[in-house]
């Protein structure tokens, strides 16, 4: 994040944000009722939150894989939105949410590394120093979930409104003070979330798009990465560089 | 209670590099081997599927399962030691093949210098170059000795590459050529050679051309494919145990594996083994199987732990200096490199190979002047192309922010354009660098974890900074755009390191005050236990450990031989 979005005048945007949020009819009820109601009413509002929209209608029927097995759909729009701050659209193209990091993260925390199941769980959690590594006993799908809900208390508490209802700077305010550890977090460090949601988006973007992310190989694409292929001896002896299509792993079945 | 299984010759913890050798020799000369590993068997066409950089690489698939066994870590002795509880640093190799099956494939010899380096430094630089915390000592073997050995490895794999004159004599060249000197790797041949150094191709265990080894194992040239590092060659071009010494071994029907068999401790009767305990890892079974000699193959850190978890050989005391079991641990030293960025030139670094490198050999070991330098030994300064897979490698230049746009675009903009100069760098034994018991952290099956207590030394922070100086000044010469080194050696942290070259542990040497093994890997303290790996080296050179622990393995089998017809010590 720069620094000229970090000085940005915050009071401005509550202000507008308390406004927004007044006319929404959204400061109180359930969190499933106000997740549902609050996508509805951002759809019309798409000046104030020029983010979260617009996924429902992309040809969501199309690929079969793209469906959730563990987010609500509340979590999960507020990933797409998170998501795409990590590794936002450009000029190169998509950004993490278009290329389907969120599906990715979806199938990632349902499975086996959700339950943490190749980590070490065994004895006591004591607190670190900061060589030995993370010592927490909190599993990475509720670590993420965790983080979800942290984050949005801590867009209310400074924002006044849910994460994906905020402008983009204010996002990124949000997500830095996690990544620097100083967002209120039960259990570890805001930090500890901020990590896992960083790592998991960028191999979203990059992973084989057999984990659902990485859609239509397009994050390889724009680095012109050709993902798996069997042999380079010849690209490899070439003094200029050759861009070749981005095959997928699906490609090496039947060898 | 155990199931007690009927007496064998030998029994074999373990089966990388070290169990693969040592199974292969003994069953070759007819000796019947059981070979025991905790993880799954495996074979080549098992690896089709290995393009997959988030399983193989970021999930460690081929890796030893950190939920039922890890280390504990702890920098200083008056820190607590906790666990590692996912990979950050080293990882480690779990199934048959061991981290052969996942290595990189470069294949160096250890230098002249590292097997005498006690007497070569005080030789050249009085008794005080090196203060006395640090617990160098000669190996008790010399490189005239290892030549052989060298040989008869580096010939079973089919080592790719081209003999370099500053380092050790050696009677053949390597088995085959080197492999291709690629555009990038030009660049830092280019570059060094205007500077005034001679480099020359890393030694590969990625064949540069098609190979039939003298056990009549064919093999077929790298591909160059870029999925090597972390994961296995399914073309069986990288030299893996699993492509080489055991499908010998089992060509003999003197050979059996059993896998998901970990083993918990060694039986023993006075001072002698008397064979192993271990337990299905799928049904929960536990077997005795008793043995005549056993060999412990486990990897540096299990090679420790399983001794001390038997009661077997004296644990090293920090305190005293005394005992010798966990003494020695050393690492290597990984800061010193430099990121050189190019804003107008685009390298095929998709493409790539495990050992695919070029290097220079004028800072290794004592192969320039110490007189003024507060360290001694020195680093590989090196070049690679192992295929840039774009989860692991989104190279920026420092200062620029982890996430969002500007790192979204620059890690794009450089993708394909940035270079990585090297130091790998030796390390010395120092005596608060040890391996012992946890008092806490427990495996899955109830036996105390390996503690690692273990930080660097001034003598590493010395030579990065050195180190640094050499490969800025290598980047300058590559006119590259910018030039981003790492200069400072920061604490070592158990999740951020990357270097899988841990040594020590069960040190060979001459004396058995202060080693454990004997030159033939032979514990001094139980005549019929052979323990072999990296765990043998008393320091850490500033190469790759295999071949040298590959030649080790050679040695020792010839050993068990020698003394399953005569007993006792053969040193
Ligand atoms: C990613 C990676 C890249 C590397 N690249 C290089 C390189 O380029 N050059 C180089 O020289 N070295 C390299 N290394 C290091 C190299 O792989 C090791 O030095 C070498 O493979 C060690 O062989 P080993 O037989 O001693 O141990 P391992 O290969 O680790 O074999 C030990 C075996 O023992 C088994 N085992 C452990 N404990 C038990 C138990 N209690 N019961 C039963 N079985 C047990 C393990 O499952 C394993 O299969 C690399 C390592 C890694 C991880
Ligand atoms: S780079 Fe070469 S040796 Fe390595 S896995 Fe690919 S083909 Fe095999």
């Amino acid at each position: 994040m720069s620094e000229k979005e970090k000085n940005s005048p915050i009071l401005d945007k509550r202000s507008s944000r308390r406004t927004f949020i007044k006319n929404s009819g959204l400061t109180v009820g359930g969190v499933v009722l106000g997740g549902a109601l609050g996508s509805l009413l951002v759809n019309k509002d798409k000046t104030a939150t020029p983010e979260a929209p617009a996924h429902t209608e992309t040809g969501a029927a199309a690929n079969p894989n793209v469906a959730l097995m563990f987010f609500t759909p509340d979590e999960y729009r507020m990933t797409q939105t998170a998501v795409e701050r990590i590794y936002p659209a450009d000029d190169n193209g998509p950004g993490a949410k278009d290329l389907n990091a969120a599906i990715y993260i979806d199938h990632q925390l349902a499975g086996q590394y959700g339950l943490n199941s190749k980590d070490y769980r065994l004895g006591n959690f004591y607190a670190p120093e900061p060589t030995q590594g993370a010592q927490t006993k909190i599993l990475n799908k509720d670590l993420f979930l965790l983080g979800l809900k942290e984050l949005n208390n801590y867009s209310k508490q400074n924002f006044e409104a849910n994460f994906v209802e905020l402008e983009a700077a204010d996002q990124d305010t949000a997500l830095a003070a996690f990544s620097e550890g100083k967002a209120q977090f039960a259990g570890t460090s805001s930090s500890e979330f901020f990590n896992l949601l960083r790592k998991l988006t960028i191999e979203g973007v990059y992973a084989d798009p057999l984990y659902g992310g990485n859609k239509d190989m397009q994050g390889w694409a724009m680095r012109k990465y050709p993902g798996s292929r069997m042999s380079y001896v010849k690209e490899i002896q070439s003094e200029t560089f050759v861009k070749l299509d981005p095959q997928g792993l699906n490609s090496h079945m039947g060898h | 209670m155990a199931t007690k299984l009927p007496k064998v010759p030998v029994v074999v913890v373990g089966m990388g590099w070290a169990g693969g050798i040592i199974s292969a020799e003994l069953t070759k000369a007819g000796i019947p081997v059981v070979g025991i590993e905790r993880g799954k068997e495996r074979k080549t066409e098992d690896y089709l599927m290995g393009h997959d950089e988030l399983r193989f690489q970021h999930r460690t698939e081929l890796m030893q399962d950190l939920s039922k066994e890890t280390i504990t870590h702890r920098n200083t002795l008056n820190m607590r030691a906790l666990p590692m509880r996912n990979y950050g640093t080293f990882i480690v190799g779990d199934g048959l093949g061991g981290a052969g099956s996942h290595w990189n494939g470069q294949t160096y010899r250890f230098l002249p210098y590292d097997f005498e380096i006690k007497t070569l430094t005080e030789q050249k630089y009085g008794p005080n170059k090196i203060a006395p915390e640090y617990t160098i000592q000669d190996w008790g073997i010399t490189y005239d000795e290892m030549e052989p050995y060298y040989d008869t490895f580096e010939k079973m794999a089919g080592i790719s590459g081209e003999t370099v004159e500053l380092y050790g004599k050696r009677a053949n060249p390597y088995p085959t050529g080197p492999m291709l000197k690629t555009p990038v790797l030009e660049v830092f041949e280019k570059a060094t050679t205007s500077l005034g150094y001679k480099p020359y191709m890393v030694p590969s265990a990625n064949l540069s051309e098609a190979y039939t080894n003298p056990d009549g194992i064919s093999r077929a040239a790298c591909q160059y494919c870029a999925y090597c590092e972390n994961f296995g060659c399914e073309y069986g071009a990288k030299a893996d145990p699993v492509v080489t010494v055991i499908p010998v071994a089992k060509e003999t029907g003197k050979l059996e594996t059993r896998t998901h068999s970990n083993v918990l401790r060694l039986t023993k009767d006075g001072n002698r083994a008397t064979g192993v305990i271990y337990v299905n890892t799928i049904t929960g079974e536990e077997f005795e199987q008793p043995a005549d000699v056993v060999v412990v193959a486990s990897y540096v850190f299990n090679n420790a732990r399983l001794l001390l978890n038997s009661g077997i050989g004296t644990p090293y005391n920090p305190e005293t200096g005394k005992g010798t079991i966990g003494k020695n641990y050393a690492y290597q030293v990984s800061s010193g490199f430099t990121t050189a960025f190019f804003k107008d030139r685009e390298f095929n670094l998709y493409a790539g190979a495990g050992a695919l490198g070029i290097e220079i050999p004028e800072f290794t070991g004592d192969n320039f002047d110490h007189s003024d330098l507060n360290f001694i030994h020195g680093s590989g300064i090196r070049m690679f192309q192992y295929g840039a897979r774009p989860i692991a490698n989104n190279v920026v230049p420092s200062g620029t922010p982890s996430w969002g746009a500007e790192f979204k675009s620059e890690s794009i903009r450089w993708a394909n354009s940035f270079l990585k100069i090297a130091s790998q760098g030796s390390s010395m034994p120092h005596k608060n660098n040890y391996l012992d018991l946890d008092p806490e952290f427990k495996d899955a099956y109830g036996m105390p974890l390996l503690r690692m207590t273990y930080d660097y030394t001034d003598q590493d922070r010395e030579l990065v900074k050195y180190m640094a100086g050499v490969t800025s000044k290598i980047a300058e010469e590559m006119g590259a755009d910018i030039i981003d080194t790492v200069s400072e050696q920061a604490p070592f942290n158990v999740n951020k390191d990357t270097n899988t070259h841990n040594t020590g542990g069960v040190i060979m040497g001459a004396d058995p005050a202060t080693s454990a093994v004997n030159s033939y890997l032979q514990m001094w303290e139980a005549e019929n236990v052979f323990v072999v790996g990296a765990s043998a080296f008393p320091h850490n050179s500033n190469f790759n450990p295999t071949g040298t622990l590959g030649a080790l393995s050679y040695r020792a089998a010839e050993g068990i031989q020698t003394y399953l017809k005569q007993g006792g010590l053969l040193v």
